[in-house]
């Protein structure tokens, strides 16, 4: 059964609830750019690859690896909620023996590299696309890049040969928050603008507002035009969701105190209540449209 | 609503620690940094780069009141290295600071060829090394940089213990002509040396003698080293340490010297056991035809136990009780 773009909205309310309790238990994370790139996953897993726990091991899966490793939280929450694993096990992350590290590896289901050091992914992914077109296979491959990575140059090494080999079948995506570590990427050592940039290495651009998940779901469930390689700047705010974690540097790996998390978590829990309710509205205002359940 | 964190030393251990009136100090980054904010105030000429790495290096304060002074290149470390090297080459006093990790692994070939061969002599600051970032995982660990630059022609490595010897290799670096590389961690480490020990690259340092065991240990595992020669002095056994605070040039008249003197020798330090500090040491001693029993202490070739760095120190023995335990093993 597909969801609705308000299902999806909610189950992104839910999701970032769940990134919050990940980090705030496990006492690390990578708080703002989870929750900055948690839509794009949910609409990636949920509407666009074709990949399940089931066809994980398939040679014809959609593939997606994600370059911005430290962001895992929101990874780990959106496979859990896809049944690659029980969420429980979410409770161990960074803990003594658990496969739950701060960054993705392989050692947990559903995860295709491992990633963590910048600029790797999308060299990866370029070598998984170009395996496709010589074995003929119709799968996509995703990754997904920080707008502060972008200063590695192995993304512009790879940039190139994806569209010297004509790769159509990768999409990459920017988590275009604007901001890093130390602040923002224009102040900190500027690399915009991206658009020019990726078009001027042959690749097809598209900008979206990386929280509309309609947005999203238009733009990353077609390719990019014939033989291009396609890049989504997504515009997102690190934070999102949370009103004093939103477009703030520091909360790039801030771990709540347990007054914030207890006012970050009223927030989310609001706006989910906010959003069942108008949905039960909704619901009762379409039956009443029908005229009433059928007796 | 989460457990507290294991912590790096055991109950046991800090009760040793106390009556060895070792005092908790600060991490060996904030004693970095601040060190290198001082030696910047001073002359102009000082620059730090970095790649996004100025929170991560303690170096916000820096910056701010030095904006001059810092050369910001984003995520980028190769570019780091290079410009750095250009830096250097141009008469500036250079540190290139970023996570020991990316530092080392990313721009290894910037650092062969355009500080060590080129001769630039940039200082390269490799924070948050070892297994600091512990529950990162992998990517994030710093456990081949030793090895990797072991291999490399012209330039010096040091791993210090304690503040005294971070804040003593900054400030010697300064005034260094050839290619340095120092890396420390970010947790809070004891003092273990007296006010008035002497510093010199190349040269470790004795924290005390004996004659059953030699540990020789470098960087932030010297402290579990003392700790296990301590607890050992309560069971008859006798040990030297030596804060190898040098991987390069090797303190070769200190090794031979403990190798002679003692009947065993565990090497210890916070990287793989593949072509570290023991592996240095075994090529020496078996070279010089002294062979005494000798164990490598450090992280074996496997995949790295997951955790938080006490839990990867403690699981592959890092620890007073696994260093005694294994001090004893060789001698029995
Ligand atoms: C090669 C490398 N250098 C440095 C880091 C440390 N690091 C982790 S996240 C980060 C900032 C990332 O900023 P951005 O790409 O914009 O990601 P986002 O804002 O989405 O979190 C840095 C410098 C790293 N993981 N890898
Ligand atoms: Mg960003």
């Amino acid at each position: 059964m597909s969801l609705t773009d308000r299902q999806l909205q909610l189950k992104s309310l839910r999701l970032r609830r769940r990134v919050l309790e990940i980090i705030k238990h496990a006492g690390a994370g990578h708080t703002g750019g989870s929750l900055s790139c948690l839509d794009i996953l949910n609409v990636l897993y949920n509407r666009v690859l074709r990949v399940s726990p089931e066809t994980f091991s398939s040679p014809d899966r959609d593939r997606y690896i994600q370059s911005k490793g430290h962001s895992v939280e929101a990874l780990f929450v959106v496979l859990a909620d896809r049944g690659f694993f029980p969420t429980e096990q979410l409770e161990t992350l960074c803990r003594y023996k658990s496969h739950f590290v701060g960054h993705p590896t392989r050692k947990v289901p559903g995860i295709e590299q491992n990633t963590g050091a910048l600029g790797h992914g999308l060299p990866i992914a370029t070598g998984v696309a170009i395996a496709g077109k010589l074995d003929n296979k119709d799968y996509r491959v995703f990754t997904l890049l920080g707008d502060g990575e972008l200063a590695e140059g192995s993304n512009w090494e790879a940039a190139m040969a994806a569209a010297h080999y004509d790769l159509d079948n990768l999409t990459a995506i920017v988590d275009h928050n604007t901001l890093q570590i130390t602040g923002r990427t224009r102040d900190v050592c500027s690399n915009e603008p991206l658009d020019e940039k990726f078009r001027a290495f042959g690749w097809d651009v598209r900008i979206v507002d990386g929280h509309s998940i309609a947005q999203l779901t238009e733009v990353l469930s077609t390719r990019g035009s014939e033989s291009r390689p396609g890049v989504v700047i997504a515009n997102t705010t690190k934070g999102r969701g949370v009103s004093f974690m939103e477009d703030v540097a520091k909360w790039h790996h801030g771990v709540p105190s347990d007054a914030e998390y207890a006012q970050a978590i009223k927030e989310l829990e609001d706006a989910i209540a906010r959003m069942e309710g108008e949905e039960e509205g909704k619901r009762k205002n379409d039956i009443g449209k029908m005229g009433g359940w059928p007796s | 609503m989460s457990a507290p964190a294991p912590s790096m030393f055991s109950p046991a251990a800090m009760e040793v620690a106390q009556q060895l009136g070792l005092k908790m100090r600060r991490a060996n980054l904030d004693e970095f940094a601040d060190t290198l904010f001082g030696l910047a105030r001073a002359d102009r000429n000082v620059i730090a780069v970095t790649s996004d790495s100025r929170g991560s290096g303690k170096l916000g304060p820096f910056g701010k009141e030095l904006p001059g002074q810092i050369i910001e290149l984003g995520i980028a470390e190769q570019n780091l290295v290079g410009i750095a090297a250009g830096l250097a080459s141009a008469g500036k006093i250079v540190y290139a600071v970023s996570p020991a990790c990316f530092l080392t692994a990313r721009a290894l070939e910037q650092i062969k060829n355009d500080v060590c061969y080129s001769d630039n002599p940039v200082k390269l600051i490799g924070i948050s090394a070892g297994v600091s970032y512990g529950a990162l995982g992998s990517t994030h660990h710093s456990l081949h940089d030793l090895a990797a630059l072991r291999a490399i022609n012209n330039i010096d490595i040091v791993v210090p213990a304690d503040n005294f010897e971070a804040r003593s290799a900054i400030e010697v670096a300064a005034e260094r002509t050839k290619p340095l590389y120092v890396r420390f961690g970010k947790a809070p480490q004891y003092q273990i040396h007296r006010d008035g020990t002497e510093f010199e690259i190349g040269r470790s340092i004795r924290l005390r003698d004996g004659g059953d065991v030699a540990f020789i240990a470098t960087g932030e595992t010297v402290i579990h080293a003392l700790l296990a020669a301590e607890s050992l002095r309560g069971k008859g056994v006798s040990c030297r340490v030596l804060s190898m605070h040098t991987i390069k040039p090797l303190d070769a008249e200190a090794i031979l010297s403990a190798a002679r003197s003692c009947r065993a020798i565990v090497t210890v330090e916070e990287h793989m056991i593949n072509g570290g500090l023991g592996e240095a040491c075994a090529s020496l001693l078996m070279q010089a035809g002294v062979t005494p029993r000798l164990k490598i202490v450090g992280i074996p070739d496997e995949y790295t136990v997951t955790g938080i760095q006490a839990d990867i120190f403690r699981h592959y023995g890092i620890s007073m009780e696994g260093l005694a335990a294994t001090a004893q093993s060789l001698l029995r």
